[in-house]
C-alpha cells in the first residue's frame, strides 16, 4: 500500500499509508501536499473497494482524477500489490491530458518495479534508488 | 626492451607510480595526463622528458606500458642524478636514487621515494629481476589506490622472487609472511597473486613507518576503511577457484566470501586502470568473476537469483544503498537475476567501489552485458576490448550474448516503444472512451431526430389532415409514423375517444417526453375535444364531404343555406363530443322528426325520421321505439318531405356529402334517399334534418334544425336535445306522417332506417377516426414541442461552458 505523490509540486510514494517516496518540485507548501495526499488516500481506498476485481488490467490500475480541488487535481493509481501512487498536479498547468497522466503513472510503475527487483531493496524501505529519482525528476520537469 | 633491473624499493616505487598514473586500471599509461605531470614534477627539462620518453619506447608505442613506465622512471632517476640519459644507463647506474618528483601531487611520491630510497639504500640494490611487465599475466588492473597498486606490482614482481625477496625485506615481509601464512594455508601459485598483494600491501603499509605519512597520504586516495575492508574481506581465505582451500568453502556462502575476498585481493593487487577505460575488466578479473559465478551458478548460461547475489555482495561490506545502486546498474534487463555478464559487471563495480571509485550514474559501456549490437546503446570506446574479453572467458559470454543482446538490444527499444505503445494505447483507449461516450450520446440524438420529423411533419395542418381523413373516411397515412395512424385507424368506432386517449398516452411513451405526453394527454384530450369543438365551431378548411369538419365555412358552402352549415357544425360538434352520444344526438334529431310521423304518409318525412331513427337506433337505445317508427316514417316522411323537406335532405346531404346536398329546396325523394343512404355523418344530417324535418316546409324546417343544432352543440343538452329531437322528430314524423306517403313509408322506413343506420355507423366511424386523428396530431405536436425544448436545453449547456 505504498503511495507516490507527484505534483507539479510533489511526489510522494506511500506504502501502507505511510510514505515510501516523496518528491516535490516546488519545495514550499509540502505539508499542504502531504495533507492532500492523505485525504486522497480515502478516495483511493474507496475506489479500490468499489472495483472489487482482481484483474491486472492497466485501466483498472489507473484510478483517474480522484478529486479536483480549487488549485490542484489529484490523480491516483494503484498497483497490484496495493501500492498507491498519488499525483498532485497544479491546475494552473495546462491541463494535462489523461493520456499523459496515464503515461506518467506507467513510468512510475515501471520504475517502481525495477526498484522492487533489486534484491537489496526491502519492501517498505524508503526508495533511494537513483534511477527512480532520475525518472521522477525528469517526469516532473516535464510536467512543470 | 632491455631488461630493467630494479631494486625492490624501486620496484615498489615504480609500481606505485604506475598505478598512480594508471588511474584507469589498464596496463597502459597514456603519455599525457599523470605521467606527464609526473615527469614534469621531476623537474626535468622538457627535452629531457622527451628524451626519456623516447628512450623508454613510449613514443614508439604511444603509451606507457609497465616496462616503459619503469624505464622512464629509471631514466628520470638517472636524469635527476645527473647522469646522461642513455638506455644503458638504466642498468648501469647503480645506486640510483629513486626519481624524485617535486610536484605537489608527487610529494607523496617524493616522500615515498625518499622512503623507498632510504629502504633501497638500506637494502642496497637488490637486483630483483623485473619480470617483463607486459608479459606478466600478473598485471592486473586495479583501483587507483596507490598503496594497493604498489604492493600488487611489487608482489607481482616479487612473486617469482618471493623466496628471494621475502627474506630481504624483513620489515615488510614479516607481516607479509604473517599475512601469507595466515592467508595461505597451502600456498598455491594461483593464490599467490591473490594473496601476495593483499598481505603484502597491508604489511607494507605497516612496515613503512616512515612512510606512514605517505601511507596516510596514499591512503588518502583510497580511504583506509575500504582497504581495511579489503583486508578483512580478503581475510577470509582467498581460496578463489580452489574450493579445497577451506572446509567451509564447500558452502556457497563461504565460498562466495572467499571468492569475493580473493577477488577483492585480486583487485587490490591489480593496477589502476588506464585512462582509456576505468571500468574495463581485465582478463584475470574476468576469469575470476566467471569462477565466482560458477560457484553460485554452475551453469554459465544461467542466472544468479537476486537473493544469492544479495548474499554474495553483502559480504563486501558495502552499504546496502551502494549495493542497491550497483544492482541497479548491473542488472541490465531488470529481471532480478544476474547473468554472467551482469554478475561480472556487478562484481567489478563492487570492487571499484571498494577501491574508492565512485559508482557511476549509469553503467559504463565496458561493463554492459555483451551484446551483439552494442554500438548504438553505448560508446564505441572500449567495447572492442570488452568484446575481446568476452571472447576470452570461453563459451559463456558468447553463448549468452545471443540471448542477451536480443534482450538488451530490444530493451531500450522496448522502453521507448513501450512508451509509444503506451501512449498509443492510451490514446486509443481514451479515444475509444471518448468515442464510446460520444456514441452513447449519439443514439439519443437519432432517437430524437427520428422523433422530430414525425411531429414536424405532423405540424403542418392537423386540421387539414383531419379533414383529409374525414374525406377519405379512412386512416390518414400522411404521417410516416404510421403506427400511430395505423393504430388510430385500427381503433374501432366504438369508444373512439377513450381509445384515442389511451393510444395517445401510449404513443407518447415512445417519444422523448413520456411524462409530458402523459401530462399532455388530458390536454390532448381536451385539446382534441376543444379542437374538435373549435373545429366544429370554425372548421375553416374543412371541405370534406363528411359533415363534421366544415362548420361555418363560407367557402365550403355546399348548402346554400346557412342553416345547413350550422346543422353541419352542430352535427360535427355533436359527433366530436361523444361519438355515440353525438351520434345518437345527431341521429336523433334527424331521426326524431320522422319518428312521430310513422303513420304519416309523408314519405320523405317518414324517410327522414327513418334515417333519424336509424341513427338513433344506431347510437342510442332509449329511443328504440321511435326509430322503429321513424323508420317507417322516414320513408313516408321522406317522400312526403321530398319536396318540402329540402332542408332535411340538405342537412343529410350536407352531413354526408356536403357537395351533394341540394339547395334548400324540396329535394327529390331520391336525392333524399341518396342522401340518406350515404354513410357520412348521418347523425349530423339526421340531426340537422330532424329539426329540418320538424318543419313542414323547407323553410319551416330550416329554423327548427338551427335551434336543434345549437342545442346539440353542448353535450349536456344532448338528452334534452334528444328529447327535442325526438319531439321534433316526432313533429317531423308527424309532418311526414301527414304526408300521403305514409303507408309506403313503412317499408321505406325500414330501408331508410337501415340505411340511416348504416350511414350513421359510417359517420360514426369516420368521426371516430377523425377524432383519433386529431388527437394524434395534437400529441405529435406536443411531442415535437417537447423535443424541441429538449434540444434547446441540450444546446444551452454549451453556452454555459
Amino acid at each position: 500500500m505504498g503511495w507516490i505523490l507527484v505534483t507539479s509540486a510533489t511526489v510522494i510514494l506511500f506504502l501502507q499509508n505511510y510514505p515510501l517516496y516523496i518528491r516535490s518540485v516546488p519545495t514550499e507548501n509540502e505539508l499542504k501536499f502531504h495533507y492532500m495526499v492523505h485525504t486522497s488516500l480515502d478516495v483511493v481506498d474507496e475506489k479500490i473497494s468499489a472495483m472489487g476485481k482482481a484483474l491486472v488490467d492497466q485501466r483498472e490500475l489507473y484510478l483517474g482524477l480522484l478529486y479536483p480541488t480549487e488549485d490542484y487535481k489529484v490523480y491516483g493509481y494503484v498497483t497490484n500489490s496495493k501500492v498507491k501512487f498519488v499525483m498532485v498536479v497544479d491546475s494552473s498547468n495546462t491541463a494535462l491530458r489523461d493520456n499523459e497522466i496515464r503515461s506518467m503513472f506507467r513510468k512510475l510503475h515501471n520504475s517502481y518495479t525495477d526498484v522492487m527487483c533489486n534484491p537489496f531493496y526491502n519492501p517498505g524501505d524508503r526508495i533511494q534508488s537513483r534511477a527512480f529519482d532520475g525518472m521522477v525528476t525528469s517526469m516532473m520537469i516535464q510536467v512543470c | 626492451m632491455e631488461g630493467l633491473t630494479l631494486s625492490d624499493a624501486e620496484q615498489k616505487y615504480y609500481s606505485d607510480l604506475f598505478s598512480y598514473c594508471d588511474s584507469e586500471s589498464t596496463k597502459k599509461v597514456a603519455a599525457h595526463g599523470r605521467v606527464l605531470e609526473l615527469f614534469r614534477a621531476a623537474q626535468l627539462p622538457n627535452d629531457v622528458v622527451h628524451q626519456i620518453m623516447e628512450l623508454c619506447g613510449a613514443t614508439r608505442l604511444g603509451y606507457f606500458g609497465r616496462s616503459q613506465f619503469y624505464i622512464a622512471l629509471k631514466l628520470v632517476a638517472v636524469a635527476q642524478s645527473g647522469f646522461p640519459l642513455r638506455v644503458e644507463s638504466i642498468n648501469t647506474v647503480k645506486d640510483l636514487p629513486l626519481p624524485r618528483f617535486v610536484a605537489s601531487k608527487n610529494e607523496q611520491e617524493s616522500r615515498h621515494a625518499a622512503s623507498y630510497s632510504s629502504d633501497s639504500e638500506n637494502q642496497g640494490s637488490y637486483s630483483g629481476v623485473i619480470p617483463p611487465p607486459p608479459g606478466r599475466g600478473q598485471v592486473k588492473k586495479g583501483s587507483t589506490s596507490h598503496d594497493t597498486g604498489q604492493p600488487r606490482t611489487s608482489a607481482d614482481q616479487q612473486e617469482p622472487v618471493s623466496p628471494v625477496v621475502s627474506p630481504q625485506q624483513s620489515p615488510p615481509t614479516s607481516p607479509h609472511t604473517w599475512r601469507k601464512h595466515s592467508r595461505h594455508p597451502s600456498g598455491g601459485n594461483s593464490e599467490r597473486p591473490l594473496a601476495g598483494p593483499g598481505p603484502f600491501w597491508s604489511p607494507f603499509g605497516e612496515a613503512q613507518s616512515g612512510s606512514s605519512a605517505g601511507d596516510a597520504v596514499w591512503s588518502g586516495h583510497s580511504p583506509p576503511p575500504p582497504q581495511e575492508n579489503w583486508v578483512s574481506f580478503a581475510d577470509t581465505p582467498p581460496t578463489s577457484t580452489l574450493l579445497t582451500m577451506h572446509p567451509a568453502s564447500v558452502q556457497d556462502q563461504t565460498t562466495v566470501r572467499t571468492v569475493a575476498s580473493a577477488t577483492t585481493a585480486n583487485e587490490i593487487r591489480r593496477q589502476s586502470s588506464s585512462y582509456d577505460d576505468p571500468w574495463k575488466i581485465t582478463d584475470e578479473q574476468r576469469q575470476y568473476y566467471v569462477n565466482q559465478f560458477k560457484t553460485i551458478q554452475p551453469d554459465l548460461n544461467g542466472f544468479i537469483p537476486g537473493s544469492a547475489a544479495k548474499e554474495f555482495f553483502t559480504k563486501s561490506k558495502l552499504p546496502i544503498l551502494e549495493l542497491s545502486h550497483i544492482w541497479e546498474l548491473s542488472d541490465f534487463d531488470k529481471d532480478g537475476a544476474l547473468t554472467l555478464d551482469e554478475f561480472c559487471a556487478a562484481f567489478h563495480l563492487v570492487v571499484a567501489r571498494k577501491n574508492g571509485y565512485d559508482l557511476p550514474e549509469k553503467l559504463p559501456e565496458s561493463l554492459m552485458p555483451k551484446l551483439i549490437d552494442l554500438e548504438d546503446s553505448a560508446d564505441v570506446g572500449d567495447q572492442p576490448g570488452e568484446v575481446g574479453y568476452s571472447g576470452s572467458p570461453a563459451e559463456a559470454p558468447p553463448s549468452k550474448s545471443p540471448s542477451m543482446p536480443s534482450l538488451n538490444q530490444t530493451w531500450p527499444e522496448l522502453n521507448q516503444s513501450s512508451e509509444q505503445w503506451e501512449t498509443f494505447s492510451e490514446r486509443s483507449s481514451s479515444s475509444q472512451t471518448l468515442t464510446q461516450f460520444d456514441s452513447n450520446i449519439a443514439p439519443a440524438d437519432p432517437d430524437t431526430a427520428i422523433v422530430h420529423p414525425v411531429p414536424i411533419r405532423m405540424t403542418p395542418s392537423k386540421i387539414h389532415m383531419q379533414e383529409m381523413e374525414l374525406k377519405r373516411t379512412g386512416s390518414d397515412h400522411t404521417n410516416p409514423t404510421s403506427p400511430l395512424l395505423v393504430k388510430t385507424a385500427d381503433l374501432s368506432e366504438e369508444n373512439k375517444i377513450n381509445s384515442s386517449v389511451k393510444f395517445a398516452s401510449g404513443n407518447t411513451v415512445d417519444g422523448y417526453s413520456s411524462s409530458d405526453s402523459f401530462t399532455s394527454d388530458p390536454e390532448q384530450i381536451g385539446n382534441n375535444v376543444a379542437r374538435q369543438r373549435s373545429h366544429s365551431g370554425m372548421s375553416p378548411d374543412n371541405t370534406a364531404p363528411p359533415p363534421p369538419p366544415p362548420r361555418p365555412q363560407p367557402s365550403h358552402s355546399r348548402s346554400s343555406s346557412l342553416d345547413m352549415n350550422r346543422t353541419f357544425s352542430v352535427t360535427t360538434d355533436l359527433c366530436v363530443h361523444t361519438g355515440q352520444q353525438q351520434a345518437g344526438v345527431v341521429a336523433q334529431p334527424p331521426a326524431v322528426p320522422p319518428r312521430p310521423q310513422p303513420s304519416q304518409a309523408a314519405g320523405p318525412v317518414v324517410h327522414r325520421p327513418v334515417d333519424a331513427d336509424g341513427l338513433i337506433t344506431h347510437t342510442s337505445t332509449s329511443p328504440q321505439q321511435i326509430p322503429e317508427q321513424p323508420n317507417f316514417a322516414d320513408f313516408s316522411q321522406f317522400e312526403v318531405f321530398a319536396a318540402s323537406n329540402v332542408n332535411e335532405e340538405q342537412d343529410d346531404e350536407a352531413e354526408k356529402h356536403p357537395e351533394v346536398l341540394p339547395v334548400e329546396k324540396a329535394s327529390d325523394p331520391a336525392s333524399s334517399l341518396r342522401v340518406a343512404k350515404t354513410d357520412s355523418k348521418i347523425e349530423e344530417k339526421t340531426a340537422a334534418s330532424a329539426p329540418a324535418n320538424v318543419s313542414k316546409g323547407t323553410t319551416p324546417l330550416a329554423p327548427p334544425p338551427k335551434p336543434v343544432r345549437r342545442r346539440l352543440k353542448s353535450e349536456d343538452e344532448l338528452r334534452p336535445e334528444v328529447d327535442e329531437h325526438t319531439q321534433k322528430t316526432g313533429v317531423l314524423a308527424a309532418v311526414l306522417a301527414s304526408q300521403p306517403s305514409i303507408p309506403r313509408s313503412v317499408g321505406k322506413d325500414k330501408k331508410a332506417i337501415q340505411a340511416s343506420i348504416r350511414r350513421n355507423k359510417e359517420t360514426n366511424t369516420v368521426l371516430a377516426r377523425l377524432n383519433s386523428e386529431l388527437q394524434q396530431q395534437l400529441k405529435d405536436v406536443l411531442e415535437e414541442r417537447i423535443s424541441l425544448e429538449v434540444q434547446l436545453e441540450q444546446l444551452r449547456p454549451f453556452s454555459h461552458l
